[in-house]
């Protein structure tokens, strides 16, 4: 997170500059308790085939009937990235056999999708991006072929079978690999803020195939592009991009020509291979769903669905920039991840905004890394990182004694008041005592003493650090300073 | 007591709502002649025993409230019934029993109902003579050698029969009003949106229509009563007020205006079509109807239009039929391969001719010509009748260009089948009601029904239109009953 450098990114060969161009159409799966067109329910990881309606398996008579709450998701999703919302859009069916589609054709949107173009902009080192959307439409998925199970036979799931899926399709604006990443994981975040799609790319919430072209550098046209299918980690996204670009430059170099087709990403091999040429391309004869009406909407509809949009990424990244005075770079950490910018609102409520959006893109982050946790599941709650910064704060503990104490904090969300009552941690601020302290420390150390008189100022960290230690670590180390140098004037 | 089997249903609904007869002797009656009546193969399931336990359940403990009181009835192949086998008449769902019950069935159980069993229809809905079926051609009752009609032929044939007292069918193109026009019954295609599709097994989901099939106007009028309802289930079922319709039959149609549409009187129309439309007219006249010459400019495009949207939709509902999850299949070398086997033995050359045009026209680099017009010229033909709709009230059509034809007789050429669905066609396109009603006899003694078309929801409008054309023309048809044995 910290890190998305994206420089120019150019594939070079015996001297030329190659350009990378890609476009993805990802499908998020809208997060809805049923079906987009059944009340099947959607939970993952159930036994296979026990989440599937008669109209699922597409036995004979059924019929579909649309899911109110996958549209407004879907409306939800496209009101996100800054899109047009279609007044009218219409359900068309995909005409193509196979074993996990029950119903020998997906319904889907194909002239006519739910949402029309849009865009959304994407933070990188190098500035910000604005990356166009084509479209988003609706669809259902499909099930699960299962071949490794049975050695002869090969098995189908339809659990999937009808689940509601957004297809986003963005324009060809993308240029790397790296902007794929902050482009999927900005998709991502907004789609959390709106609580459309969990994102979840380890149970397939989230795959993405990915279009690849290359053009020299400075040409106007795009090459031909070949299509990746079905890539379901941000990883493997940049690695069949990698992969892919090269392969056509090798080609281009080698004076042939890219042939347009759909490809593969073998993630063992690290390779993408033919799947399917122009030629071969399926006629999926797609034609209006006769069992459906057009999907309308009225305008006012679709204002009421606004109503419910809450602060989205970009809107809240410009409030803590403005508010609470954070740097782009800050804010956007803190923005990026829906969990973490309530997590970090719940901690300045009561405290120092500087101090906690250090503390928790410092320590805490460290800390969930480590132990590979989400923030929702942090061992420290917000309520009492925020009262151990008001502890360092007020000055009642150091710095250094507050990572002591967020150690401790750590293994049981303990309060840190209490921590540094019963460890007895709090800061010695008392002058008296300190004065004390230091003159033991003077009377003990003469002959630093004549050497500090005598010039060497180095010497006065050497005291500090003594006072320091005596202390237990406890002393005020500001107040440690100025007695220090009073004493050994 | 009269013979339970002069009948007609709201007769019969009187009769035991009175205490004159029972559920039990009007469910034997029927099984009887039933169990007589094999050689007419009308039925694909027979679920007699359990109708029969079901007929003695009623009478020890009858609801007269219900507007079906312990009726048998028999209805299409096509309405899934539950945990009892449902095949749209096809090989590859040969073996599927349904764990559900379509909405339209329900509502007849819910209102008293009781299922005789699962009557023959073409495969998936698709023909219009009952040949198509993979168990079979259904005879008509009329002669050993007429085809009753279809794809409701099953229904058409065993209401003829008398072998239920009334049943439902289902509508794409015609398949209710042309066989009830071939066998002097009365056969109701209700507006889009009337009755739920919801498990009934899907031909064409912008077509498709269940609707009821009688002896008389006024059963009709019960009977969609009883199956129309809104339905969440259904995304293009209408949230309308129902009307009641048998209760508010009227004969009065006095200043109704009625239309002729002038391209429905189409080149080698045969004398005898043109008088028993001249005499419908004149019916009408005499109840004080007014008669408006009317124009609906794109009829001739009806048929081809109907013959690309309806495969193209089959092509897509039909794709369910793989072998994998349910019904039939032929093992293969992998999935591929027995799809290919599964498809080429389940399905009868009717059904891959529709899948096959389907897929043709809804092809990239055909859809624009084909489809995507289609769907133009269908508003075009919608236009015509919401116009024309400005000046009358209904529209009088004959219901079929001839009466029923000898079996085996168009099987071989399946154009001039599809001619036989020239009148009905376009008020599916249209999405509106239609109704069949028996007019005359041709030459050859065969039945011949006169069509009214309403506007969308307007049924109680053609039911009235139809119940005074009804008593005027008196239409009587003696069968000799050659078939039993």
């Amino acid at each position: 997170m910290v890190d998305e450098m994206t420089k120019d990114y150019f594939i070079e060969r015996n001297g030329k500059k190659y350009e990378v161009i890609i476009g993805l159409e990802v499908h998020a799966q809208v997060l809805s308790e049923s079906k987009l067109f059944s009340t099947s329910p959607t939970k993952f990881g159930s036994e296979p085939n026990t989440q599937v309606s008669l109209v699922d398996a597409a036995f004979p008579g059924m019929l579909p009937v649309i899911n109110e709450f996958c549209i407004k998701q879907a409306i939800k999703t496209g009101i996100g990235l800054n899109a047009k919302i279609n007044n009218k859009s219409i359900f068309d069916r995909k005409n193509y056999f196979y074993a996990d589609l029950p119903q020998g054709y997906q319904i889907s949107q194909y002239k006519d999708p739910i949402v029309g173009e849009g865009f959304v902009v994407l933070d990188l080192a190098t500035g910000s991006r604005t990356i166009g959307i084509e479209r988003l439409h609706l669809e259902q998925d499909a099930g699960k072929s299962i071949h490794d199970i049975d050695p002869k036979n090969t098995l189908v799931d339809l659990n999937r079978s009808g689940v509601a899926l957004m297809e986003i399709v963005s324009k060809p604006d993308l240029r790397s690999p790296d902007e794929v990443n902050v482009y999927i994981k900005k998709l991502r975040s907004i789609m959390r803020y709106l609580g459309t799609c969990d994102g979840n790319m380890q149970e397939g919430s989230l795959r993405a195939d990915v279009n690849v072209s290359v053009r020299k550098q400075g040409e106007e046209n795009y090459g031909t592009r070949c299509e990746i299918k079905n890539v379901n980690s941000i990883k493997f996204m940049q690695m069949a991009i990698e992969h892919e670009a090269n392969r056509q430059v090798d080609i281009l170099e080698d004076g042939g020509k890219i042939d347009q087709e759909t490809r593969l990403f073998d993630t063992k091999k690290n390779e993408t291979r033919s799947m399917r040429s122009k030629e071969d391309a399926h006629d999926y004869r797609y034609f209006p769903d006769p069992d459906l009406l057009p999907l309308e909407f009225t305008n006012d509809y679709i204002e009421d669905i606004k109503k419910e949009i809450p602060e989205l990424p970009d809107q809240k990244k410009s409030r803590f920039i403005e508010k609470f005075n954070l740097s782009p770079y800050e804010a956007n950490i803190l923005v990026s991840d829906l969990d973490t910018s309530i997590y970090f609102e719940a901690v300045i409520e009561n405290s120092d905004v500087k101090l906690s959006s250090n503390w928790i893109t410092g320590e805490l982050f460290a800390l969930l890394n480590e132990k590979n946790l989400e923030i929702t599941e942090s061992p420290i709650s917000a309520k009492n990182l925020s009262k151990l910064i008001n502890l360092i704060k007020d000055g009642t503990i150091s710095g250094k004694i507050a990572k002591t104490v967020f150690e401790m904090m750590a293994k049981g969300d303990k309060n840190p008041i209490d921590i540094v009552k019963e460890k007895g941690l709090k800061q010695q601020s008392d002058p008296k005592e300190l004065e004390k302290l230091i003159e033991k420390v003077i009377n003990e150390n003469q002959d630093k003493v004549k050497e500090y008189k005598s010039g060497k100022d180095k010497l006065f960290g050497f005291f500090v650090g003594l006072a320091m230690k005596v202390s237990g670590g406890k002393a005020n180390p500001q107040l440690v300073n100025e007695i220090l140098k009073k004493k050994l004037k | 007591m009269s013979n339970i089997i002069d009948l007609s249903l709201s007769e019969l609904v009187l009769n035991i709502k009175n205490k004159k007869i029972s559920s039990k002797e009007v469910t034997s009656t029927y099984v009887e002649r039933s169990k007589k009546s094999k050689n007419l193969n009308s039925y694909n399931e027979e679920t007699f025993d359990t109708a029969l336990k079901k007929a003695s359940e009623f009478d020890s403990k009858p609801d007269f409230n219900k507007k079906l009181p312990g009726i048998p009835m028999a209805v299409k192949d096509l309405f899934c019934t539950k945990n009892i086998k449902t095949t749209a008449s096809s090989k590859i769902l040969n073996n599927f029993i349904p764990t559900y019950e379509s909405t339209v069935t329900q509502n007849l159980w819910n209102d008293g109902a009781i299922l005789l069993g699962k009557l023959n229809c073409d495969e998936f809905a698709m023909g219009s003579s009952n040949e198509t079926s993979y168990f079979g051609n259904v005879i008509s009752p009329i002669d050993k050698d007429l085809v009753p009609g279809g794809s409701s032929g099953g229904s058409a044939s065993a209401l003829a029969a008398k072998l239920t007292p009334a049943t439902i069918g289902t509508d794409t193109g015609g398949s209710i009003r042309q066989p009830a026009s071939f066998t002097g019954t009365v056969g109701l295609k209700p507006t889009y949106g009337s009755c739920s599709r919801y498990g009934i097994v899907a031909f064409a989901s912008s077509l498709d229509q269940a609707g009821p099939m009688t002896q008389n106007v006024k059963d009709a009028a019960l009977l969609l009563e009883v199956m129309s309802s809104f339905d969440n289930k259904d995304s293009t079922s209408v949230d309308f007020k129902r009307p009641l319709y048998s209760k508010d039959l009227s004969k009065d149609i006095k200043g109704k205006k009625i239309g002729i549409p002038k391209e429905y009187r189409v080149d080698g129309m045969s004398q005898e079509i043109e008088k028993l439309w001249e005499d419908g007219k004149n019916y009408l006249k005499d109840s004080g109807a007014e008669i408006i010459d009317v124009s609906l400019p794109h009829t001739k495009f009806a048929l081809p239009t109907y013959y690309i949207v309806a495969p193209a939709e089959a092509s897509s509902n039909l794709a369910r039929y793989d072998g994998v999850k349910y019904g039939f299949r032929v093992e293969g070398d992998n999935l591929i391969d027995m799809y290919e086997k599964t498809r080429s033995a389940g399905f009868g050359d009717e059904v891959k001719r529709r899948i096959m045009i389907g897929t043709y026209v809804l092809s990239s680099g055909y859809y624009d010509a084909y489809y995507l017009k289609a769907q133009k010229v269908r508003r075009l033909i919608k236009n015509d009748f919401n116009n024309v709709f400005q000046k009358v009230d209904a529209i009088l059509t004959p219901s079929t260009p001839s009466s029923a034809f000898k079996i085996g007789d168009k099987s071989n050429d399946p154009l001039s089948m599809y001619l036989n669905d020239i009148f009905t066609v376009p008020v599916n396109l249209a999405g509106l009601p239609g109704i069949s009603i028996p007019a005359g006899l041709d030459k050859k003694g065969y039945p011949l029904g006169l069509q009214i078309i309403g506007k969308s929801f307007d049924e109680q409008n053609i039911l009235n239109i139809s119940y005074s054309m009804e008593e005027k023309i008196n239409f009587k048809f003696n069968l000799n009953e050659w078939w039993m044995k």
